[in-house]
């Protein structure tokens, strides 16, 4: 029986002595494993990526809003036929099982302006609970309390954006802007969140919801808002939450079993399923056009490692009148292929890091990102194309008959 | 009991309709130590007799025992064991692995074998060292000289200390004086070491260096001669 290192030698000197062959045929694993690696790279920086726009987002995100108007036949946008008010945020917060926290919202354009300066921004009238439910954080001064609410105090919460534009790098705490002609004092600015695609998640501003009502925006309805976003405390609980909202809205709004509702609830988990289902796609498909290349290195290594076994008939006719088994033969044939894979893949790994962090680099709308996983996954796809396409031209070589072989010129 | 004992072996080749007795029911014992030229014309059947007893083909019929053990029944791997352990392989056109060094090329039975690294380098050198060549085992088969080559070939049919040592006109690719140099260590392996040499040859020069003669034709062994008085030269070149 023949050791491995013996046999490890044997095919080590074999490949040596056709470097040039032996490169070139590693090329086509180098390439395969490199793009797999840089494929996956782009479709899992893809993936963080739209990750971290949804966490900017929220999670767990259940938004309320009122049904369509429906006026002589002619439906309206959502929204259109105010039915939600503060009352029905109040009994969500207490009754409905899962929510964690529950803010109404109404929010207008408005522009606001401070001194010289003005800005058109979105304005959110809201309670203390938003900033929590679409996860900001304040950057200067403090969130709503109780009796901003309350008492409909004159108070905002700016977006940095809104900070940017109107007081540049001053720091507006204490400073009184006027919105639609209504002065307010600012108590806090937000922290930054950047931009979810077109969307600048800083530009807006924050006053209490009972103040909106009453002093900026034109209610038609009063008391009523525009939606309710409830936050669960997790996301398995979140389709418990939507019936126990259904259920509460629904006697508090008197609609009977057969009557259409006049709100809908909107489930940001099924949306960002949706999004991360697109997105896992679109890597799938990366890794496998990738793949198509990693199998066509190893449809080369097979065709060297035939025409090596015909051109070396005759070194396996000496070696088998000497004493080598046919398992011998087949296993020196193997790992000749499986090292042409394996350093190739090594190479390819090196090789795919390598060209990520230039793609990367060059690209700004790109985000890359490597995972141990994509190393580990493209290094043992490189050693199995080594195995499948090694083993039919080793397979080979130990058939031959000795006595034919030793015959081969 | 002999090394070498066949009885009545026929090997039969077919080719569509027509089939071919290439060995015609041959029967052979070679004693331990002795030196044996098998000789015929090419198509005499000494080809495949030698295929048989190198235990690289096996018989249509008969019986053949090598060493006492029986051979006809084994399988590829076990053959493939016998001939690692109990015959030396020596060919015309040397059959050296080219892109191995000498003294790897004598490690290779070794290898197969399973001895370990450094046992199989310190016997591979003790047997460069009766061919003579220690101080080229360095070397690559296309540095040397054919009769270099074909030392180096003996050393390795030697190297696993095999009883017996098959020779297939040795000295095919040879010139004369590389000849007899070369028939003078088969000489000395038979002499000195007590190996059992069976020479394949179709010269009578190198058929003379041997205490015994068996012709072939057509499949069958035709005469089996003793030679009184083998060959004996002494140029020892280097």
């Amino acid at each position: 029986m023949i050791d491995f290192k013996s046999t490890f030698k044997i095919a080590l000197v074999s490949l040596k002595t056709n470097k040039m062959r032996s490169s070139l045929t590693s090329l086509g694993i180098i390439i395969g494993v490199a793009a797999v690696i840089v494929m996956l790279a782009i479709g899992t920086g893809a993936s963080t990526k739209v990750t971290k726009d949804m966490e900017s987002m929220g999670s767990n995100l259940l938004t309320i809003r009122s049904a369509s108007a429906n006026q002589g036949g002619v439906r309206q946008g959502a929204g259109s036929k105010p039915s939600l008010t503060l009352k029905d945020a109040e009994s969500l917060s207490k009754l409905a099982r899962g929510a964690q926290a529950v803010a109404p919202v109404s929010n207008e354009n408005k522009q606001v302006i401070y001194g010289n300066q003005n800005w058109s921004t979105t304005v959110y009238g809201t309670t203390a609970n938003y900033l929590e439910i679409k996860s900001y954080e304040l950057l200067l001064g403090r969130n709503f309390i109780p009796e901003d609410i309350k008492n409909s105090t004159k108070v905002v919460i700016i977006g940095s954006t809104v900070a940017t534009e109107l007081f540049g790098d001053v720091n507006p705490v204490n400073k009184v802007i006027r919105i639609g002609g209504v002065p307010f004092r600012i108590i806090g600015v937000l922290k930054s969140k950047g931009s979810s695609g077109p969307f600048d998640n800083d530009d807006l501003a924050f006053i209490p919801i009972t103040t909106a009502q009453k002093k900026v925006f034109g209610v038609y309805f009063p008391g009523t808002v525009n939606m309710i976003v409830v936050k669960t405390t997790d996301s398995d609980i979140m389709d418990t939450t939507e019936s126990d909202i259904n259920e509460i809205l629904s006697i508090r709004h008197n609609i009977g079993k057969n009557q259409d509702k006049d709100f809908e609830i909107r489930n940001s988990a099924e949306f960002q399923e949706k999004l991360k289902s697109t997105v896992k796609t679109f890597s799938i498909l990366l890794g496998s056009i990738a793949s198509v290349s990693l199998l066509v290195g190893g449809i080369g290594i097979m065709n060297i490692m035939l025409v090596s076994v015909t051109e070396r008939t005759r070194e396996i006719g000496i070696r088998m009148a000497i004493g080598a088994r046919s398992s011998d033969i087949r296993k020196q044939f193997l790992i000749e292929a499986l090292m042409l894979a394996i350093i190739g893949g090594l190479i390819g790994v090196v090789a795919g890091v390598a060209t990520t962090q230039i793609v990367s680099a060059a690209s700004t709308d790109l985000t890359t990102e490597i995972s141990a996983f994509s190393i580990f996954i493209s290094l043992g796809f490189s050693a199995l194309v080594g195995v499948v396409f090694g083993f039919y031209p080793a397979y080979k070589a130990s058939l031959l008959n000795p006595i034919d072989a030793l015959r081969y010129e | 009991m002999a090394v070498i004992e066949a009885k009545n072996l026929i090997k039969t080749y077919s080719t569509g309709d027509t089939s071919f007795n290439a060995l015609d029911g041959v029967s052979l014992k070679v004693e331990y130590g002795e030196m044996v030229a098998i000789m015929g014309p090419s198509g005499s059947g000494k080809s495949t007799f030698m295929n048989m007893v190198g235990c690289l083909d096996k018989p249509t019929s008969g019986e053949y025992y090598l060493d006492g053990v029986s051979v006809e029944t084994m399988n590829s791997d076990e053959l493939a064991e016998i001939r690692n352990l109990k015959l030396g392989f020596v060919f015309q056109g040397f059959n050296l692995i080219s892109k191995t060094s000498a003294v790897e090329n004598v490690e290779l039975p070794m290898v197969y074998k399973g001895i370990d690294p450094v046992t199989r380098h310190e016997k591979a050198m003790e047997a460069l060292k009766i061919v003579g060549l220690e101080k080229r085992a360095g070397h690559h088969p296309n540095q040397m000289s054919g009769g270099q080559q074909q030392r180096v070939a003996i050393a390795r049919a030697i190297v696993n200390d095999a009883p017996v040592i098959l020779a297939d006109e040795p000295t095919g690719n040879l010139d004369t004086k590389t000849s007899v140099d070369v028939m003078n260590f088969f000489v000395e392996l038979n002499e000195k070491y007590k190996k059992t040499l069976v020479i394949v040859t179709h010269e009578d020069d190198i058929a003379g260096y041997c205490k015994r003669v068996v012709r072939f034709r057509d499949g069958k062994i035709i005469s089996d001669m003793q030679n009184e008085n083998p060959t004996r030269q002494n140029t020892k070149t280097e």
